[in-house]
């Protein structure tokens, strides 16, 4: 099998997947069983300073359900560690005394000031972990004491707390960023410039996951009230891997390593991390959900996609497809594809056209001789992609390149020549073709 | 109804425990959770123009209220079955869903097996039974009324639905109790917990319907003095009597008509007290012969035939019943039809002539066959009794309606399986009763206003 073995800012672990910091990874016992089960490493649950924070004694968590009840998004209200840091620091030196081939790397979270980070990063140094995650993304709780997300959202604060840190310690310095803010690449920017060794992203965001609408509190609610908490999942998974792109493909950040989290729970949700240019990834929802074991089938998937494709180890998969990752504006506007439903595979459910009838571009056929019958008139079709996303049956409806003729529905040529915004005819901005 | 078949508790000697007979009249399917309701609810495609609808002699909305369960809202999802089918009880647990709703279901053909229409249907139902609220409101009183003549599965729905448009009924039954063939015609495992009555006290919950029990037409009511007293009547008396067998020994003790036996059931209070032969003979092809055949072994039948005179493909029952039936082991002789029933003092076999298709027409082959029984039912069909229906035209034997479902006498309405609307199905029934009641209401408000005129 592949080689799933991790370099990631000079931190090594036998695969690239490590459990995120969050309650899988706030005490010994469960750090071990981690182990045991497989994973690579762990970011430790965030410490703070004594005395030790206080967490709500009723419900921490809300969960939105899919229709089957399988779990997709999750949010939950809980703060960082609640035990004494030296229980912490004295527990995390004996896992990495028994386990020094897994990455164990110490979240941490204090407050803005030189002092507080220059009394903690000792303390952490001396237990042997291989790393510090600066926790700058936790939007509920730590937020309205000015830690967490409240720093995350300041770049100043971002690069003035990593700078502070890597004068203070030997560790690499990874800084867990926030998703919510408008645009990711600043703070990722900060990060850099304060000398951060790599950005983790992204942390929870920040969300009402449901309503309970016979107390008329947000869920989960606590004595007759609810707070935002931070959201994360499958659910969020599209959101982490755009950020995750967008920094990687960013000049400024110059290939800044980045671990992705957002919504992992198979290998194949670790693959489109690593190709958006993560070097490794975390995860926390999917071992709440099933247990450790998951790690197994991540592993194995991960190692048997990779031999399929003939990547030798995870530096071939980082980053494969950040070149593809583009802006609207360079999309070829000449590429034409329709849909084309295979009337074999078609078990005729309508969705199809009902879609595109009421809500898109009537360019489907509900009937043929009276018969039901869906297909696609090509000459109305804009090849949206609606009736593929809404079909049932797996590659009934595909969506067919036009490479020669002309477009049934613009009765325009078809070109083979690229063509974008920047250059389109309508683009009153549009540049002179060089 | 799904592919998971129900085994019944069987003894070889034929003894069972009273207690074994009991549970095996016990629910064919339970009712399902709320969790499983909602899973089973996400398989549901939300098909455009849905084959299902399309299929349902009443038009369900199903995508819409197996949406609504999904949603977690059941009681609309029953409000929207019951509000096209007020019997939609009965007839999530007792309609041939495998060849209607079921049968056109498109999520079969990616994933094997239809979306379970008729149990989740069920679900919903039942639910707002319990609750015991009743979704539906009488429009202001019209001060018109009708007498419905029969109390089964097309009465029941012409009253609600004439009730509810305003009007009021007085419900004439000839038995004791009402719901028809839903009370005394249909296996007990099919309408375990008194389900039949249970419903009819939700529909009655309407107002405005009186019931009159004991009350048979021909005999202490008749057509003529209704039309009189009401400003109009529906007949939904059903077919009301069954075929005879021409064949001799068929009036010995221990032959019965199947649908005698499963009214006996039904009604008895202790299933185990109703006592069965140990070899049982049921004649016939369609689902009452199946009811019967398998309610024989519930009992503890030992051996338990069903003969039928054709090949399995041309039998009445579908294919799910018959399933059923032999998993539960009921043998099946095919291509035999009775030719004497033989016994000193009751019976104690059947002889039968072997049967084939040649050139299409049934023929005797002149072979023999005997099997030994000591209870025979017969389910050859039932018959249209005509008692009491002096002076209307019939059609093919059963009532002759119009698209209005106007009987040839002015006032006089009728649907159900007395008339020749569509298949003998509780589902049609209802579908003819809730139509009559429309076409009814609609012809009286157009004579008002007439008349106002």
């Amino acid at each position: 099998m592949a080689n799933l073995q991790s370099n990631f800012v000079g931190i090594k672990s036998p695969n690239p997947f490590w459990l995120a910091s969050a309650p899988p990874t706030d005490k010994e016992y469960n750090v071990v069983r981690a182990f045991r089960a497989g994973w690579g490493g762990v970011v430790w649950k965030t410490l703070g300073e004594d005395p030790p924070v206080v967490n709500v004694n009723g419900p921490r968590y809300g969960a939105v359900y899919s229709g089957d009840r399988r779990l997709i998004g999750f949010n939950n209200i809980e703060l960082i560690s609640d035990r004494p840091l030296d229980v912490n620091l004295r527990e995390i030196k004996a896992v990495k005394r028994d386990w020094p081939d897994r990455a164990v790397v110490v979240s941490l979270m204090v407050p803005c000031e030189e002092e507080a980070w220059k009394r903690v990063l000792p303390r952490v140094e001396e237990t042997g972990a291989d790393g510090i995650e600066l926790n700058f993304g936790c939007p509920h709780g730590m937020s309205e004491r000015g830690m967490g997300s409240a720093v995350g959202q300041v770049p100043e604060y971002i690069e003035m707390v990593t700078r502070w840190c890597k004068q203070h310690t030997r560790m690499p310095v990874i800084v867990k960023l926030t998703p919510n803010i408008t645009d990711i690449r600043y703070p990722a920017r900060a990060a850099k410039a304060g000398g951060a060794d790599a950005v983790s992203m992204i942390n929870t965001i920040n969300s009402i996951v449901s309503v309970d609408l016979d107390q008329m509190a947000p869920n989960p609610t606590v004595g007759g009230k609810g707070t935002h908490g931070g959201y994360c999942g499958p659910a969020v998974r599209p959101i982490a891997l755009n950020m995750v792109a967008e920094v990687a493909r960013d000049g400024d950040m110059a290939g800044l390593p980045i671990s992705g989290i957002g919504g992992v729970e198979t290998w194949r949700d670790a693959a489109e991390f690593l190709a958006l240019g993560a070097g490794n990834v975390q995860v926390c929802t999917a071992a709440m959900v099933y247990g450790f074991r998951i790690i197994e089938e991540m592993q194995e998937g991960l190692g048997r996609w990779m031999d399929e494709k003939g990547y030798n180890s995870i530096d071939d998969v980082v980053g494969r497809a950040v070149p593809h990752v583009t802006d609207w504006s360079h999309l070829n506007l000449n590429y034409i594809a329709k849909a084309v439903i295979d009337q074999e595979a078609c078990i005729k459910c309508g969705r199809c056209y009902i879609a595109c009838e009421d809500t898109s571009h009537q360019a489907i056929t509900a009937t043929k001789d009276g018969a039901r019958h869906f297909e696609v008139l090509s000459e109305e079709c804009v090849g949206c992609n609606l009736c593929v996303s809404v079909c049932p049956v797996e590659n009934c409806i595909t969506m067919e390149q036009l490479t020669e003729g002309v477009d049934p529905r613009t009765k325009a040529p078809i070109s083979s020549e690229h063509l974008e915004w920047t250059a389109h005819p309508n683009n009153p901005m549009r540049r002179a073709a060089e | 109804m799904g592919s998971t078949v129900k085994l019944f508790k069987t003894a070889a000697n034929g003894k069972l425990a009273p207690s074994d007979i009991e549970s095996n009249f016990d629910d064919l399917h339970p009712i399902l959770s709320s969790e499983y309701a909602v899973v089973e609810a996400s398989r549901c495609l939300y098909c455009f123009d849905a084959p299902c609808l399309n299929a349902c002699p009443t038009e369900i909305n199903i995508p819409k209220f197996i949406k609504q369960i999904y949603s977690g809202d059941a009681d609309g999802a029953a409000t929207t079955i019951l509000s096209e089918n007020i019997l939609g009880g009965t007839c999530a647990r007792a309609c041939p869903t495998e060849e209607l709703c079921e049968e056109v279901c498109v999520v079969t053909q990616t994933e094997g097996a239809p979306v379970k229409i008729g149990q989740l249907q069920r679900f919903a139902v039942e639910g707002l039974i319990e609750k015991g609220e009743h979704p539906f409101r009488r429009a202001p009183e019209t001060g018109r009324r009708f007498a419905v003549v029969g109390a089964g599965p097309a009465g029941l729905a012409f009253a609600h639905r004439f009730t509810m448009l305003g009007n009021s009924v007085v419900i004439f039954e000839k038995r004791e109790k009402p719901g028809g063939l839903n009370e005394y015609g249909l296996a007990e495992y099919k309408m375990a917990g008194d389900f039949a009555q249970r419903e009819v006290a939700f529909l009655l919950q309407i107002g405005g319907i009186e019931m009159r029990y004991g009350k048979a037409l021909g005999e202490n009511i008749a057509l003529d003095q209704l039309k009189t007293e009401f400003d109009g009547v529906f007949i939904g008396v059903g077919l009301g009597d069954t075929r005879k067998l021409p064949a001799s020994g068929v009036t010995l003790p221990g032959v019965e008509d199947a649908v005698e036996f499963i009214d006996r059931l039904r009604q008895a209070p202790a299933k185990a007290d109703v006592s069965i032969g140990a070899n049982v003979v049921v004649i016939g092809g369609g689902n009452t012969a199946i009811d019967a055949a398998i309610q024989a072994r519930c009992l503890g039948a030992q051996n338990v035939t069903i003969a039928y005179r054709r090949g399995a493909a041309s039998m009445s029952a579908t294919a799910w019943e018959q399933q059923l039936a032999a998993a539960n082991g009921v043998n099946f002789v095919h291509w035999a039809s009775p030719h004497e029933f033989v016994g000193k003092e009751r019976i104690e076999a059947v002889v039968f002539n072997r049967m084939e298709l040649v050139g299409g027409a049934l023929k005797e082959t002149g072979e023999k066959m005997t099997i030994p029984a000591d209870c025979v039912f017969l389910a050859i069909g039932q018959a249209m009794s005509h008692v009491g229906l002096d002076g209307l035209t019939l059609d093919g034997g059963k009532i002759s309606v119009n698209e209005q479902y106007q009987t040839s006498v002015d006032g006089i309405y009728a649907g159900g399986d007395c008339t020749a609307t569509g298949v003998d199905l509780t589902v049609q029934a209802v579908e003819d009763g809730k139509q009559a009641a429309i076409c009814a209401d609609a012809l009286l408000r157009k004579r008002s206003a007439n008349v106002a005129e």
